[in-house]
């Protein structure tokens, strides 16, 4: 028969200090486990989402991000007008070609300056990727030395503010608007118009052609062609497969270090929770000899314990989830050596990664409380129901 | 028996939990040292550039390039000893696309411009005898004599199993095409030089032919000057003759210029901070936890010491001084244990961790301040505990 859960749950709080300070050494471990995959995950979204599997992603051939990448006049017009590429309401092909430079920076609140995208786009035609929203001001003229900022920079770096001027060779480009896209990336760029910008950057070629396909199911075919097309020299993505794969670089060394800190921190927590159950079941040797003399069987009395350890770990993973949740929502930025622009993005605590930090702390607990567990249940009975 | 050795009884008395203890110490302190020294290795990173360069490259960012007609104007700026061409290569290795390394395209003023920072260890003779000019090392003749000659670092070439004289052949992204080069030296960098051993130097005017239709845009300018003290002036110097021009430029010293790549990792110095104080934390708690429940299991014998006539005092020194054993133990295991595991690993930009005695030392000192906090409820309790409670209560 086994031991009522009830026994576990009182003893637990017949010593709260001792029970507290573990469970808050668990929770820290947790919060730190849950914020690392929140910041990976937080990331990652922000990339993919920037991309639709609708959508082909053309790059020169070889390139590996979209600043190396270069993509004559020519070859956009003949890109654009692929008997494959969707056509809009007004019957303009749903096609994008954009110019993509990095401009350095200054950062506001630290030191240092960093690299952020600038991307001239055809407002008309940008939809295809994704439909930008003035959240302060306006979107820029078409045809003017106007540029607008992306909302997640907008605070971070110098002269982004509305009425600012950034400089490019030169030239003052007047910050019209902040604006947000779905909040992907792009949400960390600036953009102006390509015509214009163009020439003052000395690019007389695209960096990249987004296209809409008007059968997604035929990316392969539009593949082949495309980049069997000798015109062209260039590689054909799809859109989400493309910034999924730009993402994963940096997606996974937040993790790997993320996890290596957690598992690090978590031995050291462990410890503390095999100290304070050895310390629990030395109290109580007398009690546990007594549940063995009434008929529990060894095994009822180990469970019994790892499941009270388990509770301890639980709390602990409570006070963890609590602890990271504030931080949901919270914005950083780093540059992704990827596209070696910076790249602002928000913590996910999603009830995924809590799920994990929950099952994390109660593998802690479990592992925390076998030994002590197993020394319990391996009591020698009259030695210890003797004991003063 | 003196006072010490009642701390090691005690110690000794639940050997468990001691080490138990201290190896959570250990643990979080290793963590703490290790995180620390992704800092030291980010801030020696920001501060490793020479002083005695200049770094120029185009205002907007390090991608746009600048005409190579620069280099001369540059050069005939008073101050200015010596201009090189640093291009960016950004080629894969086919074999291996994600073993990112470090590819350069350098023109020959830079082997003297940088003659202070590396040194061959290993070289071709050439296949045909040419002069070198009396500036460079003759070593490298069988470099000056072939247009797709390389020089690899010592390292590089352990990781990448290539031989000296063997051919290599890369991938552009930038620079479209296959590239095809041959290993002609293999260098070292000199003690105190900011060099990696990981770096791929090829000849500028090979890039230019094949990769630029046989024009010359240029990445970044490194400009030797005579005297550091005038660096400002001359960067100043250097950017007022190009304000007006197509490609205006930005000019720093070595030093800023490789600290603006470390500024582009942006809060993460901020969230390892953060981290090492949740570390810290955790383990004060665990660490007081132990001590209070360790001094709860004596009380009856405190109060037998008390009766002996140990003071309040020492009973309270004995406490601390007993956690400031666990965690001081547990600290300089972990210290130490983080200086051996992490000193060279590699962090993707960066140069290899160097771990600071300074920050073992912070690292050990941390562990005994909180060893002494942690000793002190449970020691303020023992010290003020009365013999009579003590003895009276049955536990």
């Amino acid at each position: 028969m086994a031991i009522p859960f009830n026994y576990n749950f009182r003893s637990v709080m017949r010593r709260p200090i001792g029970t507290f300070t573990t469970a808050l050494g668990i929770g820290f471990t947790i919060a730190i486990l849950i914020a690392a995959l929140a910041l990976a995950e937080g990331f990652r979204t922000t990339l993919t989402s920037a991309g639709s599997p609708q959508n082909m992603l053309v790059l020169r051939k070889g390139a590996d991000s979209e600043i190396s990448s270069g993509i004559g006049r020519d070859a956009a017009a003949i890109l654009r007008s692929l008997p494959d590429v969707a056509a809009g309401p007004d019957g303009r092909p749903l096609a994008s070609a954009e110019m993509v430079v990095v401009s350095n920076l200054k950062r506001i609140g630290q030191p240092g300056s960093s690299n952020v995208t600038l991307r001239g786009v055809d407002l008309s035609a940008v939809g295809v990727r994704a439909t930008p929203k003035a959240v302060e001001g306006r979107l820029f003229t078409p045809g003017s030395d106007e540029v607008i900022v992306g909302r997640r920079i907008s605070g971070r770096f110098e002269r982004c503010r509305i009425g600012d001027e950034l400089i490019f060779q030169k030239r003052p480009f007047k910050v019209v608007g902040h604006f947000e896209a779905n909040g992907s990336a792009y949400e960390s760029e600036i953009w102006g118009d390509a015509n214009v910008l163009m020439p003052v950057m000395h690019r007389d070629a695209y960096q990249v052609v987004v296209l809409r396909m008007k059968k997604p199911a035929r990316f392969n075919a539009i593949k082949k062609l495309v980049e069997e097309d000798p015109r062209l020299g260039v590689q054909a993505n799809r859109e989400d497969e493309f910034y999924a794969e730009q993402s994963k670089s940096l997606t996974g060394l937040l993790k790997t270090v993320g996890i290596f800190i957690t598992v690090i921190m978590s031995i050291g927590a462990l410890f503390g929770a095999v100290n304070t159950m050895f310390a629990s079941v030395g109290s109580r040797t007398r009690e546990i000899a007594t549940l063995l003399v009434l008929g529990f069987r060894p095994w009822s009395v180990m469970l019994s314990f790892v499941i009270e350890s388990v509770i301890i770990a639980l709390i602990g993973g409570v006070i963890g989830c609590l602890l990271a949740l504030p931080i949901n929502g919270l914005t950083t930025s780093t540059t992704n050596f990827q596209s070696f622009s910076e790249v602002a993005f928000a913590f996910r605590v999603t009830p995924g990664t809590m799920m994990t930090g929950m099952v994390f702390a109660a593998v802690m607990g479990v592992l925390g409380g076998f030994l002590p567990a197993l020394g319990a249940a391996r009591q020698p009975l009259a030695s210890s129901l003797r004991k003063a | 028996m003196n006072f010490l050795s009642l701390v090691f009884v005690n110690l000794r008395r639940n050997w468990i939990r001691t080490l138990l203890t201290m190896a959570s110490v250990m643990v979080a302190l290793f963590l703490y040292c290790t995180l620390g020294g992704v800092l030291d290795t980010l801030n020696a990173a920001a501060d490793a550039g020479s002083r005695e360069r200049l770094a120029t490259r185009n205002a907007i960012s390090l991608v746009q390039v600048i005409p190579g007609s620069y280099q001369d104007r540059i050069a005939a700026i008073p101050g200015v000893q010596r201009v090189c061409i640093q291009n960016w290569f950004g080629a894969q290795d086919p074999i291996d696309k994600k073993g990112f390394f470090a590819q350069f395209a350098v023109d020959n003023n830079f082997w003297p411009v940088y003659a202070k920072d590396m040194t061959l260890i290993k070289w071709s003779d050439p296949q045909v005898q040419i002069p070198v000019a009396a500036d460079q090392d003759p070593h490298m003749a069988a470099y000056f004599a072939e247009r797709n000659a390389c020089i690899v670092g010592e390292k590089l070439m352990k990781q990448k199993r290539w031989k000296l004289g063997q051919s290599v052949k890369l991938e552009g992204t930038i620079y479209p095409g296959t590239w095809e080069f041959v290993i002609r030296g293999v260098y070292r960098h000199k003690p105190g030089s900011a060099l990696t051993d990981e770096v791929f130097w090829f000849r500028f005017d090979y890039l230019s032919e094949k990769g630029m239709g046989g024009q010359n845009f240029v990445g970044v300018y490194k400009v030797a000057i005579s005297d550091p003290s005038k660096s400002a002036a001359i960067a100043k110097e250097i950017d007022a003759q190009f304000e007006n021009s197509d490609a205006a430029t930005l000019t720093e010293s070595e030093q800023a210029f490789g600290a603006g790549f470390v500024s582009m990792y942006g809060n993460v110095p901020f969230a390892l901070r953060v981290i090492g104080l949740a570390v810290v934390f955790t383990i004060l708690l665990i660490a007081a936890n132990t001590m209070v429940t360790a001094v709860r299991e004596r009380t009856s014998e405190i109060g037998v010491l008390k009766t002996l006539g140990f003071t309040d005092h020492s009973v309270f020194m004995m406490i601390v001084v007993e956690a400031a054993v666990i965690t001081l133990g547990g600290g300089v295991a972990g210290a130490m244990l983080a200086r051996l595991a992490v000193s060279g690993a590699n962090l993707g930009f960066l140069p290899p961790i160097v771990l600071q005695w300074s920050t073992v030392l912070t690292g050990v000192a941390i562990a005994v301040v909180i060893g002494a906090i942690s000793g002190l409820i449970p020691a303020i309790q023992a010290s003020r505990l009365r013999i009579v409670d003590a003895l009276r209560r049955v536990d």
